[in-house]
Order: structure tokens, then sequence, then C-alpha cells
């Protein structure tokens, strides 16, 4: 029988993901997956973990990685990739992790240009600890912490990370996807295997935001969860590629 | 290799850790220890290694943390209030056993402080430089040649225990210039060894490789307090000074011990009977040092900091347990002690000749 489709390896056989069901992590994680076994970069990538839902994949995903403070590992990739530069460095961090309390590493390395990968998974809320506000909360989205909606006279408007980074000289590469449906999946994989390449060619700082959901805070099913996405997310958060230098 | 030069206490530093075979630097500037950083800036790349400025202590001390997962031996260098900030880092060194070498070249405090030599973070250094209880061994020069040689081991040390190691200065050592001499540059070959011996670093290797220390929390915590009670045993370090028919006893602990010792030998001259103890390692605490204290004869135990309140005093009052006065001369917030007050407080604990 002609084999049409298998998982890559690195996604374990025994492990489970236990990300909630329905959450894009999953999905995304399995792009990344095959991004790096296509590419064949498995046996010199080095992963680093920020602080939330993310540790989840820490075992089913089978590469080498190091957790890191919430926040910090943008500092940690320059810090780690610059030491060992044949390894292939990528960050993976949520919207509270890569935009709020780490939003002074995360400018500082794509400031100076440090030759890693981010991928930063923006839900519009903290998704480990509850469903608090992030910085990319929508406007009139309630969390937990802002249980009448986000306004923007109290709160402030939802942060923008790759228009924000866009303005830098330094950077690389810079897009936003999502896996919310196929032809954006497929959009998705090409723009981290486009940003990998740029590591790989040492152009430096490449990021890839991924507009994800989080159906557990949000109180949708998955799939009310992606209708959420199109119909309102993607309007304040729109896709593209940023920067392809 | 016995050649003395003349060198500044923050170079001196600088240079012996280059040698060493520190070859990640990452830090902020903060007075009084930014010739550490302008150094080793000028140094790595001449050297092969990386040199980074981090935005903040907190991003540097995160860069440190990251330099030890990648196997380099790396070190940074801060005072006192970018110490505080680099905490969260540290603490996560202690997590995850990554060997690192830090160094505070304390300033006063609290907060902002001043930017004048104190010796307020003993009890931070040697007991709290995070969350979550742990320690490291915290090694204390009183002179730039001390310094120097504690650099070069606190490297052995931390890659010993794969363990964070600290080194409390003040900011005389760090700015002051005094002859040493220095010790010999390890080879590239040596350097690279040290590197590949470390077979936990995450280099590629598909999730084999893990920094993730075996067993539950409890498990490892219990571990690890085993390895402090070991160093109880294996690593205490401190210097002893006429103190066998000694009835006082001046103590203390880098630049302040080293005024208390001239204050020994100016009161020796004059009859009085005096001696002198001083950790060379704050942490872990030499014990012996004071067990070994005949109390029948000695009249008190004369503590000189500077901080106020005092602080390793503290420690020195536990070991004791009262068996003789615990005295303290002080100052605090950058101001040093002079000679002439530690004296006068000596010769008041003395009493008649």
């Amino acid at each position: 029988m002609e084999l049409v489709y298998k998982k890559p390896e690195i996604i374990s056989d025994t492990q489970p993901n236990n990300f909630c069901p329905g959450c894009m992590h999953s999905s995304t994680w399995k792009i990344i997956s095959e991004v790096v076994e296509e590419m064949g970069l498995a046996d010199k990538t080095v992963w680093v973990a920020g602080v939330g839902c993310v540790a989840n994949a820490h075992r089913y995903i089978q590469l080498d990685r190091f957790g890191i403070g919430h926040g910090r590992g943008c500092a940690g990739a320059s810090a780690f990739k610059r030491c060992n530069p044949e390894t292939f460095v990528f960050t993976y961090q949520g919207d509270g992790d890569l935009a709020a309390i780490g939003l002074a590493e995360t400018m500082s390395a794509a400031n100076r240009g440090d030759n890693f990968t981010v991928i930063f998974v923006n839900n519009g809320t903290y998704g480990m600890t509850g469903g608090q506000m992030a910085p990319t909360t929508l406007i009139g989205q309630k969390t937990t912490t802002t249980p009448y909606g986000r306004t923007a006279e109290e709160h402030g408007y939802p942060m923008h990370m790759c228009e924000i980074l866009n303005v830098l000289e330094a950077p690389s590469y810079i897009a936003r996807v999502t896996t919310a449906d196929v032809p954006n999946a497929k959009k998705a994989k090409q723009a981290v295997r486009d940003a990998f390449q740029h590591q790989l060619d040492g152009k430096g700082f490449s990021f890839v935001e991924f507009i994800s959901n989080c159906p557990t805070n949000w109180g949708m099913t998955p799939l009310e969860s992606l209708d959420h996405i199109h119909n309102t997310v993607l309007k304040e958060f729109p896709l593209g590629v940023f920067r392809n230098r | 290799m016995s050649e003395k030069i003349f060198m500044k206490g923050c170079e001196a530093v600088a240079e012996a850790a280059i040698r060493a075979g520190c070859r990640f630097y990452a830090g902020y500037p903060i007075t009084p220890q930014n010739e550490v950083p302008e150094y080793l800036s000028r140094m790595m790349p001449k050297v092969g290694g990386v040199f980074l400025q981090g935005e903040s202590e907190v991003a540097s001390a995160n860069m440190l943390y990251a330099g030890g997962v990648s196997g380099t031996r790396s070190m940074t260098t801060s005072s006192s209030c970018g110490i505080s900030l680099m905490s969260e880092a540290i603490s996560w060194m202690a997590l995850q056993h990554v060997p690192t070498v830090i160094g505070n070249f304390a300033r006063g405090g609290p907060g902002i402080g001043s930017i004048q030599p104190s010796q307020q973070d003993y009890v931070q250094a040697t007991k709290a430089s995070g969350n979550g209880g742990f320690q490291m061994i915290v090694l204390a020069p009183a002179t730039v040649q001390e310094a120097v040689d504690m650099t070069y081991e606190a490297f052995d040390l931390a890659d010993k225990y794969s363990f964070p190691t600290y080194i409390l200065l003040d900011g005389f050592i760090g700015t002051m210039m005094e002859p040493v001499v220095l010790p010999p540059a390890k080879t590239d070959e040596e350097i690279a060894a040290i590197k590949a011996s470390k077979k936990w670093v995450p280099n590629g290797s598909r999730g084999k490789n893990s920094l993730d220390q075996k067993g539950t929390l409890d498990y490892r915590n219990e571990k690890e307090a085993e390895m402090y009670e070991e160093w109880k045993k294996t690593e205490v370090k401190y210097e002893t000074y006429l103190t066998e028919d000694a009835e006082v006893i001046l103590t203390g602990y880098g630049i302040s011990a080293r005024i208390a010792k001239s204050v020994v030998n100016d009161m020796r001259k004059e009859g009085y009977k005096v001696g002198f103890i001083r950790p060379l390692r704050v942490n872990p605490f030499p014990e012996q040092a004071f067990e070994d204290l005949d109390y029948s004869k000695v009249r008190g135990i004369l503590c000189t900091e500077l901080s106020k309140p005092a602080l390793y005093a503290v420690d020195v009052k536990n070991v004791v347990r009262g068996r003789c006065p615990v005295e303290t001369a002080l100052r605090s917030g950058g101001e040093i002690i002079t000679a002439d007050e530690i004296y006068e407080a000596a010769v008041k604990l003395y009493g008649a000749k």
C-alpha cells in the first residue's frame, strides 16, 4: 500500500500533547515539526520554551530545548545561538510572554538582529493561568481581569507585534499567519519555512505570529472559535508577510 | 607567570575570567563595576568569545543562564540593585543546575542606595539570591589578588557542582589598583574539552539531552539540600590569625576584614591579645573557626561590617550561641569604617589589659 501521509517522527508516538481539545497549539506544532523535519533540522534544533501552555509541548515534541523565565525567551535564544552558532534555534512564546513581560527582550533581540526565529502564538489571552487580559486582547473582549470587557480608555488598544517590529531596521522576516483554515495553514507552513531559511542563511531575526485560539478561556466550542477568528480577530490582526528581505 | 602587574580590581577580575576559560559574558552598565564589561567587550572578540550587553540586568542574567546552558563558561557582574534584578535568572540556574559565575561589586542600599562600596548584600548573597531557598558557594575576596584567584576558582566550582557560583566583592575591590599575579590562561583545547564534557547541553539530540532534573521537586530540593550540607564539609575556607591566645576576636569578610586585620596588628604591638577570623567564603559559613575558640579565654567577638544593621554578625552569633558577647563596629550606605573606629570598639570590648 502506498504511504500517503505520516506524522513527523519528532512528534512522539506515545506522549499526549496535553493541549485542550480544539486548541490550535497542536496544529502550530504540527507545522513546525513538519518543517523542521522537511528541512533536515531536527539534529541541530534547540528550541527555547516560554512559560505558559507551551509547557504542554515539552514531552510530545522530541527536540532538544531549554526552558527560561517568563518573557525571557529572546534574551536566552540570543545568548545560546551566539555561543553555539551551529545550532538551529527558535523560541515558542505566547502573547503574555512575548508582548507583555518579555517586551523589552523581544524588541532588543529583534533590534540586534540576533539570528534565530520566534514563533509567537497570539490568542488574546493568558491561557495557562485561566484567561486573563493579554496585551493582544481585543477591545470589548471579556477576560477574567476585564470582566466588563477591555476598553481603550482603561486598558489601551491591542498590541500589534508584527507592525511594531516592522519599524526596526534589523529584522529580516516578519509574518502573521493562522491555522484557522486549510488554505491559511498552508501559507503558515510556508511562512515558517521562509523564516527558518532566513536563519539558515544568517539573515538575522525572523518572526512568525500565529493568530490562535483558546476555546477553553474564550468560552467557545472549537468550531465557534474558528469562526470568531475569521469574523473578528483577523479584522484586528490582518494576516500577511510584513517583511521578507 | 609569577610576574606582578598593577591592575584595577574590575579589570583583574575580567582578565582572570578570560584566563579561566570564560567565553561568554552578558551584563548591563552599573557603577562601580563598569570596567568589567568594558574590558570584556575589548577582549572577548580577541579570544573567540561572546560579549553581549543586555537591555537590562533581567535580560543579562537570562543571557547568562542561556550561556551556561550552551556549555560555555559564562559570567556576569553587576552591583547590588542590579543583582536584585538578576534574582529571577539566578533562581532558574539553581533550578536547572546551570553552571555560571555571578560577581557582585556591592554598593550601598537599599534600592539604588549609593554608588560607594558597601557590604549590605550579605544575607541576599548567602541565603536568598532568589526564590526557592537555594544556596550558592559565595567567595569573598579582600584584595585584588584574592579577587583574581577566586574568580579563576569560581568557574571550577560552578562546573564541579553544575551550579551558579557567586563572588561577593565590593566597590573597593573593583575600583582600587593593586599588584597581582595572574593565573595561567587555559588553552583553546582545554576550554573546548570543558565544554564538551557537559553532556547535558541541548545540541540537537532530539530530546535526549535535557536540563530537566530527575524526580519530583521535593526529591530534587532534598538532593540540593544534601549538596549544601556536603559543602559544609568540603568547601569551607577561612583565615585565622593569632587566635590561639586571643581574648578578643575581630572578624569580618572582604574589605572591612582587611581593615580589622590591620587593627589586630596595631593592638598586638600594644600588648592586647587579639586575634582575627575571616571567611574566604561566606557560604558555606566557617562554623569551625568559631568552634575552635577557647571560650574560657575569649572575652568577646567584634564583627566589622559595612552594613547597618549588621548582617554577617547574625551568623557569628548563631555559631557562638551566647558563649561570649558578640559586638559590632559598623558603617553603612557607602561609608568606610576607619581603623580608629574598629580600634576603639575593640578596646572597649577588651576591657582591662
